[in-house]
């Protein structure tokens, strides 16, 4: 046998990527493998405010739920906070269609890596795959659907919570405390930086990210703000050494409420 | 001038498979049972790193025995196939049926096609939703031969006399307690010592699990449910 054939057996072998598998098998199915037109009419869907931070426990990720294309609302109760693995999320901010493709295959490639391989990626590797997945979105990003997620997640090995941002050419860096991303984010983040503190707790934390996206909803346009009417509240995520969990939507709705009761009072400016 | 050698393909077949099944015999056996809320898969397998038990998709486990590195391919192959079929459809069209065909002509071509036939024979399970569907149960041979088996299969060097013990002593509807201990006295069967959780590997398909059913139970759970916990 030559060096070139068992090689290639090799590396056909040690390979746990789902998206290695799927550039060999189906090409078809990979994000950015259809032409882009050269110059977009882009209205596509837009996902808007996206936030994570850290508190005692772990993580909290926190998303609005509107979906804006160009000054309308393209959907009201779209889902923006995925659970990526048992340790770790997903936000998505920017273009809709490809975000949740892109979330999709992010969370496919976890479970085939720790299927075939018996283990669980680092926190650090979750982190690089995502950033590689954006870098594949490149070209669509320059014309108009970019895709700029948040992913946080619990670090089995350092006992704490961590959150890393993108730029839209893959850039990863890691904050420290708190992120947002999306068209509210300025907001938001101004938000957090008044609001945030170490080693708030669980109650805390989740008044913390809903005041935050109170604030985007209140200045940007994009975001949407809790909707009494129709019963609609943002999503929020909690990631902690016991795993990913949801919080629930009355506890979401007494939290908006008390929130919005107080700004109704106050002798703030709202 | 030497003869030009010729072998029937009766003969050839007929070496090929007394080949592959040689090999099969000598690995250790698995077996696989039904139970009240699953699936259970029990396989003498003194390493707890190397395993012969896998998860392959959210309902659907695999087991293989034989040559190690050849149903390992397999098991990876099986993977691919799921994470690529859920990826493009949904996550509820991947079924074992479909995969336990696949691995069927992969085995039944290598068999004819190959000089060396793969020594494993895998089984494919799949464990059914509350709502009184049954759960699919595939034992794939080394020939391709595929086989839907019911309540219970054993593989393995000692197959048929498991087979034949699991007959007498099976029963519907029994606890994850009482199929554990049916199943490690069927593998010791045909030994004389009794297996301790040190020489098995245990895992179930618990339908009472979200999403993801494959679970598997580490040591001291074992010697839990086994009733050997000092």
């Amino acid at each position: 046998m030559n060096d070139e054939r068992w090689l290639n057996l090799f590396n056909e072998y040690a390979n746990s990527s789902f998206m290695e598998a799927l550039r060999r098998q189906s090409p078809h199915l990979l994000p950015g493998a259809e032409p882009r037109p050269e110059t977009p009419d882009v209205a596509a869907p837009h996902g808007t405010t996206v936030l994570a931070m850290r508190y005692r426990d772990g993580v909290i990720m926190a998303g609005d739920r509107q979906a804006t294309a160009g000054y309308q609302v393209a959907s009201r109760r779209i889902e923006k906070i995925f659970k990526a693995d048992d340790l770790s999320g997903v936000g998505i901010a920017g273009a809709a269609g490809p975000a949740m493709e892109m979330a999709k295959l992010f969370q496919t490639e976890l479970e085939h890596y720790e299927k075939v391989e018996g283990d669980n990626l680092s926190l650090e590797g979750k982190a690089n795959k995502l950033g590689q997945m954006i870098r594949m979105n490149l070209q669509a990003a320059m014309m108009g659907l970019a895709v700029v997620p948040i992913f946080a997640g619990f670090d089995e090995k350092a006992g704490v919570g961590r959150l890393f941002k993108y730029d839209i050419t893959g850039g990863r860096y890691e904050e420290k405390d708190y992120d947002a991303q999306g068209s509210g984010s300025k907001d938001a983040r101004d938000s957090l930086k008044k609001l945030w503190r170490r080693d708030m707790a669980r109650d805390e934390a989740l008044r913390c990210a809903l005041e935050a996206l109170f604030d985007a909803a209140d200045e940007d346009v994009g975001t949407g703000g809790p909707d009494l009417v129709r019963g609609i509240f943002p999503t929020v995520k909690t990631i902690t050494r016991s795993g990913f969990g949801e919080v629930a939507e009355d506890e979401v709705r007494r939290v908006c409420e008390s929130i919005a009761g107080d700004r109704t009072k106050s002798e703030r400016g709202a | 001038m030497p003869l030009p050698y010729y072998v029937s393909p009766e003969q050839m077949m007929k070496d090929k498979a007394e080949y592959a099944r040689k090999g099969i015999a000598r690995g250790r056996s698995i077996v696989t049972l039904e139970y009240r809320d699953g699936i259970l898969l029990v396989a003498e397998n003194p390493s707890s790193l190397l395993h012969k038990v896998s998860e392959i998709y959210d309902r659907i486990a695999f087991a293989g025995v034989g040559k190690y590195n050849e149903f390992e391919n397999l098991r990876i192959a099986g993977i691919r196939h799921a994470d690529i079929k859920g990826y493009s459809y949904s996550r509820g069209d991947v079924t074992a049926k479909a995969l336990a065909n696949a691995y069927s002509q992969a085995l039944g071509n290598i068999f004819t096609q190959d000089i060396k036939p793969f020594e494993v024979e895998v089984l494919v399970a799949e464990v059914a939703d509350d709502n009184g569907a049954k759960s699919e149960i595939y034992h794939i041979l080394y020939d391709g031969t595929i086989e839907d088996e019911h309540n219970y299969a054993a593989m393995g060097g000692q197959a048929d006399e498991i087979r034949r013990f699991l007959k007498d002593h099976y029963q519907n509807g029994m606890s994850l307690e009482e199929s554990l201990q049916l199943g490690v006295r069927a593998l010791s069967v045909t030994q004389n010592k009794t297996l301790s959780e040190r020489d098995l590997e245990v895992a179930v398909l618990d339908r009472s699990k979200e999403r993801r059913k494959f679970r598997r139970i580490p040591p001291e759970a074992l010697s839990q449910l086994l009733g050997t916990a000092k």
